[in-house]
């Protein structure tokens, strides 16, 4: 193709990569420099300054902020596991047993991951609190006799919310990967005496296991920096990570310290998506002549 | 069995999203100011209300102006980038098409406190222009994919044919591939609108004096009397971009290049 050489390229290139390198990269190019910075003084401009790792230092050495990062790495692996694992039968029905209403079936259940994000976090603090529905519905209905104090304010609600949240979207990248197998293989597998759970676990999920690491990730990442469900439903014990760095680059004023911190979690992030990709890859390999 | 089994499973799980979403809806005609049972009555003055806020209108006005810009910046942005990968070979397309969908595997307080970094180096000041330039960054992977999965099914055959008649690219990218993947580039404009719309978090670090609707509804969220109005602008934003998303869902599907794209 003689296009290839034509300066078409280079002017479909150049904006999109000019905007990246300015509102991307840049962004967090300063923000690690700030991240190794003793203090704020002068302005983010100034370069005027010795490097130090003191606010990482500070960070792994502060207990709480250690056991916080732990606790948000816990929470959104056990939020993207239980999401996922109640993700895939439907996915799998929506697959192979839906027929020709599958997209019809699907479209429904993403439309609530369509709702506002804020909205559905509202819609669980009403119905967890103390006044909430559960309770005055059971209060209602005389199922109970006083309120429940536990539903709100903890780290349990954070992670219900956050498992409702997230729900519909997961079941899209395993459900594309279940519509990748190809049916034949799943034929001779019953043909060839497989009892349909042993099919399910040994030909099944491995072949699926792309989108369900896809899925894995898509829910871990936003849910290792979130602090607004914290902040709705999880009160001053629900806290996480992302919240210590919220309040950093808030009220606490200390932007290399939240910015060391927030390196912190990226490193982790992409440590997570790396392993991610290296084991499907591994996979495919096993998996795959 | 397991036909039945996992029906029932998936009407389960779905009557289990769409309860809290009812709920809401229900408090938001219901008489009494605190969010509980038993239900009060029915009243529209919830929904009436909201248009004598003018601080509301004015979040409601901001958001539309904040996603209009994102979304076209998005679009076009998107459509660049997405022409560049699937038609052309260039050095660096691998870190090209990775830094363009970086912003999907970077939790959103990292890209929000990384551009307040840099808007406050930068010496900008905050406004709605910082909220757009930042949901731009996140919209934009959401309009390529939309556009890279249309324009690789997109048959090729035809601009080559416009090519091969001579036409330069630009008047081939104009006159012939633009209105092909018109709609495709609608439902990316549409899909990205909304990414815009309900973010939080990166307009919550980015923005200035006047709230996006988000970060309005956000502060509200501190006084009680004003929740069932919030409960109501909410059903009424949620029943809005449900109407867009089922909007973009049927644009991406139609046009010329279905067959193949399929």
């Amino acid at each position: 193709m003689d296009s290839r050489r034509s300066p078409a390229r280079l002017a479909l290139i150049a904006p999109p990569a000019l905007y990246l390198f300015v509102f991307l990269a840049i962004p967090m190019g300063l923000m690690g420099l700030l991240s190794f910075r003793p203090a704020l003084r002068g302005g983010i401009a100034n370069f005027d300054w010795t490097p130090t790792l003191e606010h990482y230092r500070a960070t792994f050495a502060e207990g709480g902020y250690t056991r916080l990062l732990w606790l948000s790495v816990g929470v959104a692996l056990v939020v993207a596991l239980i999401t996922t694992a109640l993700a895939y039968p439907v996915a799998y029905f929506l697959a192979f047993r839906a027929g020709r209403r599958a997209p019809l079936l699907l479209t429904l259940l993403i439309i609530p991951f369509w709702t506002s994000y804020l909205l559905r976090l509202i819609a669980w603090k009403i119905i967890l609190g103390t006044n909430g529905a559960i309770n005055s519905f059971f209060l209602w209905t005389g199922v109970i006799e006083e309120p429940v104090g536990l539903l709100l304010y903890s780290r349990t609600a954070v992670v219900v919310t956050l498992v409702y949240v997230w729900l519909p979207f997961v079941a899209l990248p395993i459900y594309a990967s279940l519509l990748r197998i190809d049916r034949s293989v799943l034929e001779a597998a019953s043909d060839l005496g497989a009892r349909p759970w042993q099919r399910l676990l040994r030909v099944t999920l491995p072949l699926s296991a792309p989108g369900v690491f896809a899925a894995y990730l898509m829910v871990f990442i936003p849910t290792v920096g979130e602090y607004v469900s914290p902040l709705l439903v999880g009160g001053s014990k629900g806290s996480l990570y992302g919240n210590i760095i919220e309040i950093f680059f808030g009220d606490g004023i200390n932007w290399p310290r939240g910015s060391a911190m927030a390196m912190i979690m990226l490193a982790g992030v992409m440590a997570l998506v790396l392993l991610i990709a290296r084991l499907v890859n591994v996979r495919r390999i096993v998996e795959e002549p | 069995m397991t036909r039945g089994l996992l029906r029932w499973y998936y009407l389960l799980l779905l009557l289990l999203l769409y309860l809290p979403l009812g709920m809401l809806l229900l408090f938001s005609i219901n008489e009494g100011t605190s969010l509980s049972f038993p239900l009060r009555g029915v009243t529209f003055d919830w929904y009436r209300s909201m248009f004598d806020n003018g601080q509301l209108l004015g979040a409601v006005g901001n958001s539309a102006l904040v996603a209009s810009g994102a979304a076209t910046a998005a679009t076009i942005l998107g459509t660049c980038a997405s022409l560049a990968i699937t038609r052309f070979d260039f050095r660096g397309k691998g870190v090209f098409l990775l830094a363009a969908l970086l912003p999907l595997v970077v939790p959103f307080i990292i890209l929000g406190v990384s551009l307040l970094i840099l808007f406050s180096a930068l010496g900008v000041s905050r406004s709605l222009w910082t909220v757009a330039a930042g949901h731009t960054v996140v919209a934009l992977p959401f309009a390529m994919l939309v556009m890279m999965a249309r324009l690789v099914g997109f048959p090729r055959s035809v601009e080559e044919a416009a090519r091969d008649l001579g036409a330069s690219y630009f008047y081939t990218l104009r006159r012939v591939i633009v209105p092909m993947v018109a709609p495709a580039m609608l439902a990316a404009w549409l899909v990205a609108f909304t990414v815009s719309v309900d973010e939080f978090v990166i307009a919550s670090f980015t923005v200035g004096r006047d709230p996006t609707l988000p970060v309005y509804i956000f502060g509200q969220l501190r006084f009680a009397n004003r929740f069932p109005q919030v409960v109501a602008l909410s059903t009424l934003t949620m029943l809005v971009s449900i109407g867009l998303v089922v909007l973009a869902e049927r644009l991406r599907r139609s046009g010329p290049g279905e067959a193949k794209a399929a």
